[in-house]
């Protein structure tokens, strides 16, 4: 699914951000998340902000070792620890910092209020168990039904997720399942007890492309449904492109851009979000040489002083060395301001203006 | 299933007649049976040749093994030099020796996979630690030290247990040797488990469980432990027969009357029909553990299908 950057700008708005007033269902403020090594600290996440309402879609954009992942851990209370530890910051989710919780207040929240998919379902399923019993495995421990109740209501998720025959398929095990088909009952795992938030980690990544547009279009349709709110973490532009409101760009631990989804692709105001809009192959630019970030992601155990991204960015001068740039709120070239878009970088003016 | 099961069953004639004419050919090559009977003294010609013509011995080697496997499916595994047929010998060795490795066993299951889960849950801790430097003592002494120590300090020193095992082998008697027996095995579990445990932990499904908010113990009985036991009980069922034939320095030091007992005897006294019996049973007790675990396989991993 190559995505052609001008062509996201048609694909948006759904009337979800009517709401505004009200206060988001997850907020995030500044979180920090480091690594304790045997080779030492490596900063995972380091001042993160963002938020999603009901109903809300925000994509999480970056590299591998961004941080991406680890901030969505941190939120469902899943990170590995140790090495991993939140190390600052607030998770506010329905009004009440889950960094405050008991880690049994935190299980509880987990699976009935949030819920996480993740990316490679083969592995993500229990190959020992039927899908049945692993979607059954919800509504037992959360709600404390029967083993043939909770069978029934395994079937009703399978169908509402489209998996045929889904009455006599209850019994197979993953392995039984196809890629596609077992992404959904990772769907339908996530969704059982109707959380208000999902966060999918990569959902599509293992899916080949014709089943990821099926996929995520079920998700969206499944999060409309439901208005729930939902994190998308991706490194694949092409897939955020068409369900996401917002997007926040992560680099080294941080957001290094944060857009409504069609201004993003239209003009970005950070060079790492040009860099990779322009890496994205397109039909009018074919024959020439596909654009690269030169370099690679920073080490976490030694990420570079001023702002992380310096040692690739082509626009990089003495400041961008020394200097960590806060997120500047990005306006219009008279100084009008945007709403929801920012970007931390010295150059942020250059790089969307100029 | 059925029909892998048929397969398993018939590849296990040739493996049958293998071992049964190694041993047989083994046996014969230790020497003159007939003077080993006579012991330090040297038999009379005469009398030792109309032996060797009553047991067969002048027959070439294969057709003292055709007759005597001749026996075998007529029920007959011959008899013993003092007359006693080895089917005899088999009926009161063979009940001792597995009552003894099945307590074995209970606590290699038991001792075993407990320390391994404790272990692999808690890398890098003092339990850890702890589990790691003991078994691997465990495993660097011989047996029958730990055999003979346990026995000298349990028995007869503090005199908690009973230092060797009166006639019927009653079970609260076969504890100390089932220990000793069990020992190298349980140290293999526990290592083995410790490993299986601390990988599957990291497991993207161990995970999912945790992201569906799983109460930590269900997480790990449900879908850790599961998981993590399959190799674990592959060693296990291989382990049952090389703990019935590991029974015979247990049984020596405790001076149980099992398998080891006899077997010792037969080979003292190279007296064919005892030894090759007795491995004979040993071969297709082996067998058959090693196809129940293979069964046992496919039920416990749903990717593995006997076809």
């Amino acid at each position: 699914m190559g995505i052609h950057a001008t062509e996201v700008t048609a694909e948006h708005g759904r009337g979800r951000t009517a709401d505004s007033e009200d206060a988001p269902l997850l907020q995030v403020k500044d979180l920090h998340v480091e690594f304790r090594t045997r080779d030492g600290l490596a900063k995972a996440v380091n001042g993160v902000n963002y938020s999603v309402r009901a109903g809300e879609t925000l994509a999480i954009l970056g590299e591998s070792g961004s941080g991406k992942s680890v901030s969505s851990q941190a939120v469902m209370g899943i990170l590995d620890s140790p090495p991993g530890f939140v190390t600052g910051g607030e998770i506010v989710f329905k009004d009440q910092d889950l960094l405050k919780l008991s880690s049994e207040q935190r299980r509880k929240i987990r699976g009935t209020q949030m819920a996480m998919i993740f990316q490679d379902a083969l592995s993500s399923l229990n190959p020992v168990h039927t899908v049945g019993t692993q979607l059954g495995e919800m509504f037992r421990v959360h709600r404390g039904t029967s083993k043939a109740e909770a069978k029934k209501k395994a079937v009703e998720l399978m169908e509402r997720v489209g998996i045929p025959a889904a009455k006599e398929r209850v019994n197979q095990y993953p392995h039984q399942f196809s890629g596609g088909m077992r992404q959904r009952i990772m769907i339908a795992m996530a969704l059982a007890l109707e959380p208000d938030l999902i966060i999918a980690d990569e959902p599509t990544t293992a899916l080949d492309v014709t089943v990821q547009a099926q996929v995520m279009e079920l998700l969206a349709d499944l999060q409309r449904e439901y208005n729930m709110g939902l994190i998308l973490i991706t490194h694949d532009l092409g897939v955020v492109a068409d369900v996401a409101d917002k997007i926040a760009v992560m680099y080294a631990g941080r957001i290094v851009e944060t857009a409504p989804v069609h201004e993003l692709y239209k003009r970005p105001a950070h060079p790492y979000t040009r860099g990779l809009l322009d890496s994205i192959p397109r039909l009018d630019q074919k024959g020439q040489e596909l654009y690269a970030i030169k370099g690679l992601p920073p080490n976490l155990l030694r990420i570079p002083s001023g702002c992380a991204f310096n040692p690739r960015c082509p626009m990089a001068q003495e400041i961008c060395r020394s200097e960590v740039p806060p997120l500047h709120a990005v306006t219009e070239a008279d100084g009008a301001p945007i709403e929801g878009r920012g970007s931390a970088c010295h150059f942020w003016k250059e790089t969307i203006h100029g | 299933m059925g029909r892998y099961v048929i397969r398993r069953l018939l590849q296990m004639i040739p493996v049958f007649i293998g071992t049964t004419f190694i041993i047989f050919a083994m046996v014969h090559a230790l020497g003159d049976p007939v003077a080993a009977l006579f012991g330090d003294k040297a038999p009379d010609p005469a009398v030792a040749a109309q032996i060797r013509q009553q047991l067969g011995l002048n027959d070439p080697l294969i057709v003292q093994y055709g007759n005597y496997m001749k026996g075998i499916f007529t029920g007959d595994l011959g008899t013993t030099f003092s007359g006693q047929p080895v089917t005899e010998l088999l009926k009161t060795a063979y009940p001792t020796t597995l009552k003894l490795t099945l307590v074995a066993f209970t606590f290699e299951v038991i001792i075993g996979i407990g320390l391994g889960v404790i272990s692999g849950m808690r890398r890098g801790k003092l339990a850890d630690t702890g589990v790691m430097v003991m078994t691997l003592i465990v495993i660097s002494i011989p047996t029958f030290v730990i055999g003979y120590v346990l026995q000298y300090l349990f028995g007869v020193k503090w005199g908690i247990a009973d230092a060797t095992v009166p006639e019927g082998a009653p079970i609260q008697s076969l504890i100390l040797p089932g220990i000793v027996l069990a020992s190298v095995s349980l140290a293999y579990v526990a290592r083995l488990t410790r490993t299986t445990i601390a990988e599957n932990s990291k497991a993207d499904y161990v995970r999912t469980a945790v992201a569906k908010g799983l109460p930590r113990r269900r997480v790990v009985t449900h879908h850790l432990l599961r998981n993590s036991l399959i190799p674990v009980i592959t060693f296990l069922g291989t382990d049952l027969g090389a703990l019935m034939g590991g029974a015979l320095v247990t049984e020596r030091i405790f001076n149980i009357h099992g398998v080891g007992y006899y077997l010792y005897q037969g080979i003292l006294r190279q007296n064919t029909p005892t030894v090759v019996g007795f491995v004979t049973v040993l071969v297709i007790v082996f067998l058959l553990a090693n196809l129940l675990v293979d069964l046992l396989y496919a039920v416990l991993d749903p990717r593995i299908r006997y076809a």
